[in-house]
């Protein structure tokens, strides 16, 4: 256990980042409040532009300070307040999503973590540096996203979960390899925030169409005999 | 007479006193006011004896193998009286001895009653018997012959009360379930011997067998002893079984039997199998804390005194075996020294489970025969009339619920260390899942207590809720004094742990060849399992420490009442915020007690709940009558049994088919078989 | 271990234990300060406590005819289990021989002997109140069993040990170490002391109202000497379980050997801790709302959230190979 005390401060506050990230995940998955669920994002996106700004300072790569500032304006500053804005028109700000079973869902949650820590040992002894403990729990965050995906029951948390799977994605390329290159990096953020801009508008096509953005509902588009 | 002429004569006397119980209580019948002398004498002998030659072989006595002239011509019975089974047969010994000095007191209530005292006196002795023998056996044939010997006349006990169609029906499902564990002991004893001839089981240890075969084995022997153990799912016929019985049995079946069936498991897996593997201890570890939280979570819904008792004894089964798997992982991974730990400690609670289980027990047992109540809906109070029980029966629940510095919490505190040394393991997934375990074992543990403090509560504090007990008396002397006996082990073993430990060392080393010297190195004030710097615990301080506290305030009590001569003791009504006229129906009731956790937990059972309400003629609004009945059913029967009902159903329809009652048919068959033989032959 | 057994420092511990329940009151005095100040109240004196348990000693006993034998030994247990326990904490000295007699498993163990006494006195008058105080607290105590678990085997597991000593004297002798496991395990055990303390968010210790109470309605049919008992140990545990927080997560300025400079700095240092916990704890207690009963669970299922990820940030990130 010592050799985790000799640790550069730097890098031992990275992993304490990493860490917070999983538990803003694990977080996200319980909660059942839309407005909760954007702003536990939101610190989500916090916590990763910290992690990557020391990433950055600990590596020494300028182009992180620069995807720092990306994810800053977009994850922290721009979707949750796009999100929150459609959520106002469409008057389920204030709503309750259903959770199925938050007891098991933690649990399952949690054996989903162990899991992919027992799959990510391998790939540990490839990767160099303190970062390779840091894929596990990566791979933990975007495995949870996709739970989240599959128990809520709304649009908009299916959204957030979504992006958030795009977080853990994100975090997993920071921590190891130092984050992509640049020209994916804007990529990808372009992309989400393409996302989000049409899901919103998608949210009013929804609601129009079947009146409700309960994700259940959605089966009555089909054609089949009822 | 040399020692181990001595250990031969103990164990003799041992098995020939319960064989003699049974012989003896044929007269019973003829001679009905001595019927209980008949036999609770001589049992009470055989478990004097059993305790003597179990503890003293822990203490130096020597072993003995033997071959008795019975069984076939050409597989003698084969006897070893080795270590371990010492330990069991001294646990079977003390369990005895309470029941004997219980049972007269208790059995005098059958004397009038239609049932036959002959045949409780004979099934009683065939049981202890053949408790005792399973213990002793050495080869196949004797074990699965003493084991049919213990579950058939635990059947007979079981069906006892047979008038009542509900005790049948019990009784049906636990000669069913044993018979159907038997068949699978029997069969993975079968695959031990690879399929031989020799059965004996210093063959059964040298045989090699191939992993594979290995882990069939292992599989057959968890699930044969599980059932018989009560392991979840296996468990059902547990809580059906246990409450029928006469309660000295219960206290027999719960406190005993269950512990043989946990005997045969340790002695398959850790002396016939040899070395355990680790992947086997997973699943073992991981059965062991379902089982734990399924037990105590469905005893907390109980309200039949009776059933919650053995609905807790799944739950201590369940925790024994959590010792169990992380012996074997330890074992299996490398880490010898702290397997052996994790087997000391399920070792203990065995040990600390048939004290205190028989303890409760018998203390059901008395409140049931003074005060004719199974429910505890119905019961409170009894403290003032049963002071003597309650006593003895709050040091049963202090026990159960792992509470310092009785001898429940010492086994828990060995298992949680040993639980804590994860670490040193290699996968990280081992790693991750054995805290979780040990934190599902802490919640059973506090659960348990939550349990217990509404038994004690519900049936000994407070007012009487039904007439019938309000009216009640203390209990015999010797059913007072058999719980007496048994709470003060209680006691013993949980200020005195490291002899125990001591104790307990030279039985896994006699087992595994190891040794567990670092637990007791300092003398017999500290237990420290791995090493003082890691963990220890000085019951007798600890023990010392509160009672020290307690005097203290004691002192301080009588200096502050003979200096200040104003304070006194008023004795009034209870608050009752104004309102006036508590009546005993306003306090709490078990299953109101439980609430909370029935609300929290609902997943985990199948409520059937009844509010029917009648109105008031006059006044159609308001209820004149209202009744509320909730009972929880044990959600297995429709996860598990029902579908292996229906399918057992299905198959012997299929099968049925062939019996068409036509006779042409029949004759097909015949000519069928002869052409299949004569091509067969050529 | 014959070394423990020297009758200095079995003094010493005597010492300190003593030092320790007579500075519990104060706490409590302390935090109640620091709620006045808050909600723009004038405070009581600072030795409003001691009166307090002193003017409780002198009453008389009013008891119930239902009550039994259990409901009068009952405070003697719960006040001689609570100072038992605070024998065991490192409060200004690291060793103590009382210290190696039980570790920290042995402490939860001991306040679970305490508080099946006080459930089955609360059972035992035959009211509803203390059948709902005591149906209300095994429950809450319960679920707060496996995240308590969880932070001590987090902590043993990161200073190999569950005696308290050794997992202090590990934490000084590691450098400044910023441990994601332990920071869990703080916030598991922060959110357990209020559960188990029995404070807002989870029960109001100044409540009187008998529907929202948990321990208090309990200890309802308690009076004189026996409530100031009882009082007493709440009294005791509330500052059990702030040293705990302080000395194993905190622990610099505790006192490694006994002379008297390390020990007069360790006391200080361990004041200027409580002190700050109790303005902590009086902030929460102005600033959040109770919580109803059926949210408990849910409180508690974060707790152990919480030490989970602590555990198994332990196993993943610092475990090395």
């Amino acid at each position: 256990m010592s050799s985790y005390a000799q640790l550069p401060v730097l890098e031992q506050a990275i992993l304490t980042l990493s860490a917070l990230v999983l538990l803003s995940s694990f977080a996200l998955l319980a909660q059942s409040r839309v407005i909760a669920t954007i702003k536990t994002f939101a610190i989500q996106g916090m916590l990763l532009t910290a992690g990557t700004l020391l990433v950055a300072a600990d590596s020494g790569e300028r182009q992180l300070y620069i995807s720092a500032l990306l994810t800053l304006l977009l994850k922290v500053i721009f979707i949750p307040w796009l999100l929150i804005r459609q959520s106002r028109k469409l008057g389920i700000l204030r709503d309750l999503d259903t959770v199925i079973r938050p007891g098991f869902l933690l649990l399952g949650a949690s054996a989903m973590v162990i899991f992919c820590y027992s799959v990510a040992q391998p790939i540990e002894r490839f990767a160099a540096g303190i970062t390779r403990d840091a894929i596990a729990l990566s791979l933990a965050v975007v495995m949870l996203s996709m739970l989240m995906l599959i128990t809520r029951r709304k649009a908009i948390t299916q959204v957030v979960a979504f992006m958030t799977l795009e977080n853990g994605l994100f975090f997993a390329a920071v921590t190891t390899t130092q984050g992509m290159p640049m020209v994916v990096e804007l990529g990808v953020a372009f992309d989400v925030l393409v996302a989000a801009i049409i899901f919103g508008i998608f949210f009013f096509h929804i609601r129009d169409s079947i009146e409700t953005l309960d994700v259940n509902q959605l089966s009555r588009l089909s054609e089949a005999d009822e | 007479m040399s020692d181990q002429g001595i250990t031969e004569l103990l164990v003799a006397i041992a098995v020939g006193g319960s064989l003699g119980a049974a012989l003896l209580a044929m007269l019973a019948d003829h001679y009905i006011k001595y019927a209980r002398w008949l036999v609770f004498v001589p049992l009470g002998i055989s478990g004097v004896s059993s305790t003597m030659a179990g503890v003293g072989v822990l203490f130096g006595l020597p072993t003995f193998t033997i071959t008795l002239p019975l069984g076939l011509p050409w597989l003698h019975w084969h006897l070893n009286f080795d270590l371990l089974s010492s330990f069991f047969l001294a646990v079977i010994g003390i369990v005895t001895v309470a029941v004997s000095i219980f049972g007269p007191g208790y059995v005098r209530d059958y004397e009038r009653g239609h049932y036959s005292q002959a045949l409780l006196g004979i099934a009683t002795g065939l049981f202890v018997a053949g408790m005792q023998l399973v213990v002793l056996a050495d080869d196949t044939f004797a074990f699965m012959i003493a084991w049919e010997l213990m579950s058939v006349s635990s059947y007979l006990l079981v069906a006892y009360e047979h008038h009542e169609s509900a005790n049948r029906r019990a009784a049906f499902i636990y000669l069913l379930m044993a018979q159907i564990g038997a068949v699978l002991i029997l069969l993975a004893f079968g695959v031990m011997s690879g399929f031989g001839s020799d059965l004996s089981f210093t063959a059964l240890r040298t045989n090699e067998l191939t992993p594979l075969w290995q882990t069939i084995a292992f599989t057959l022997a968890l699930l044969g002893f599980g059932m018989k153990a009560g392991i979840v799912p296996l468990h059902i016929w547990l809580p059906e079984a246990h409450p029928v019985a006469p309660s000295h049995i219960s206290a027999l079946m719960s406190g005993v039997m269950l512990k043989i069936a946990v005997y045969g498991f340790i002695r398959f897996t850790f002396d016939l199998l040899g070395s355990p593997q680790w992947s086997w201890g997973v699943a073992v570890l991981i059965i062991g804390s379902i089982t734990a939280l399924f037990g105590v979570l469905y005893a907390l819904m109980q309200h039949d005194l009776k059933r919650l008792l053995a609905y807790h004894s799944v739950e201590n089964i369940g925790i024994i075996y959590i010792g169990l798997g992380l012996a074997m992982i330890f074992f299996g991974s490398g880490f010898p020294k702290l397997g052996l730990l994790g087997l000391v400690g399920a070792l203990y609670h065995t040990l600390n489970h048939a004290l205190f289980k028989s303890l409760l027990f018998l203390g059901a047992g008395a409140i049931l025969q003074r005060s004719h109540e199974h429910s505890l809906e119905h019961m409170g109070g009894l403290i003032r009339h049963m002071p003597w029980t309650a006593v003895f029966f709050l040091i049963g629940c202090l026990s159960i619920s792992a509470l310092p510095p009785l001898n429940g919490f010492v086994s828990e505190w060995l298992i949680f260390q040993t639980a804590l040394q994860a670490t040193v393991l290699e996968g990280g997934v081992l790693r991750a899942i054995i805290p979780l375990t040990a934190a599902v074992l802490a919640l059973s543990g506090a659960l348990a207590a939550a349990c217990f403090v509404k038994v004690y509560s519900v049936v000994f504090l407070g007012v009487g809720r039904a007439k019938r007990v309000r009216h009640v008396h203390e209990a015999r002397p010797s059913m007072v004094l058999a719980q007496a006996l048994l709470a003060g082990l209680c006691l013993l073993f949980g200020v005195l742990p490291t002899l125990t430990v001591a104790a307990l060392g030279r039985v896994t080393q006699a087992l595994t060849g190891e040794g567990l010297a670092s637990a007791t190195r300092y003398g017999w004030l500290w237990l420290t399992p791995v090493s003082p710097k890691v963990a220890s615990y000085s019951a007798p301080l600890v023990a010392l420490g509160i009672i020290i506290a307690l005097s203290v305030w004691v002192v301080i009590y009588f200096w502050v009442r003979s200096s200040r001569s104003g304070s006194s003791i008023v004795i009034r009504d209870p608050w009752d915020c104004g309102f006036g006229s508590l009546t005993s129906r306003m306090q709490y009731t078990p299953s109101a007690f439980t609430m909370p956790i029935r609300q929290i937990f609902q997943p985990a059972f199948l409520v059937h709940e009844d509010n029917v309400r009648e109105m008031d003629p006059q006044l159609p609004t308001r209820p004149a009558q209202l009744r509320y009945n909730m009972h929880v059913e044990d959600i297995t029967w429709n996860a598990v049994y029902r579908p292996v009902e229906n399918a057992i159903h299905k198959a012997s329809r299929l099968v049925g088919r062939i019996q068409t009652g036509h006779l042409r048919h029949y004759l097909a068959y015949s000519f069928i078989t002869l052409l299949v033989l004569l091509w067969l032959i050529a | 271990m014959a070394d423990r057994l020297s009758l200095l420092a079995w003094l010493l511990a005597l010492l300190q234990t003593l030092l320790f329940i007579a500075l519990a009151p104060l706490f409590s005095g302390w935090v109640k300060r620091m709620k006045c100040y808050l909600q723009n109240r004038q405070p009581p004196g600072w030795w409003q406590p001691y009166r307090d348990l002193r003017r409780l000693l002198s009453k008389d006993l009013v008891i119930s005819h239902t009550a039994s034998p259990i409901f009068r030994i009952t405070p003697y247990i719960v006040c001689g289990t609570a100072i038992l326990a605070a024998s065991v904490i490192p409060f200004i000295v690291i060793n103590v021989p009382i210290g190696s007699m039980a570790d920290a498993i042995v402490l939860v163990g001991v306040f679970a002997l305490g508080r099946f006494f006080v459930a089955l006195a609360g059972m035992d008058v035959g009211t509803s109140f203390g059948g709902m105080g005591s149906s209300r607290e095994m429950t809450v105590a319960a679920l707060a069993e496996p995240a308590m678990l969880l932070v001590l085997f987090t902590l043993a597991m990161v200073a190999g040990s569950t005696n308290l000593a050794t997992i202090v004297t590990h934490t000084l002798g590691e450098p400044l170490v910023l441990r994601p496991s332990l920071l869990f395990s703080l916030a598991a055990l922060i959110l357990v002391s209020i559960a188990e303390t029995g404070r807002v968010p989870v029960d109001n210790p100044a409540t009187h109202l008998e529907l929202t109470m948990i321990h208090e309605a309990m200890i309802l049919e308690y009076s004189g000497r026996h409530l100031g008992l009882i009082e007493y140990s709440s009294q005791i545990k509330l500052m059990i379980y702030a040293v705990l927080i302080a000395n194993l997560f905190f622990p610099w300025g505790i006192a490694q050997s006994t002379t008297p400079l390390e020990l007069t700095t360790a006391l200080a240092a361990v004041l200027a801790k409580l002190g700050l916990l109790g303005m902590l704890l009086a902030l929460v207690e102005s600033v959040v709302a109770k919580m109803r009963i059926f949210r408990v669970p849910t409180f508690l299922a974060v707790a152990f959230t919480i030490a989970l990820v602590g555990m198994l940030s332990a196993i993943i990130l610092e475990a090395g190979a």
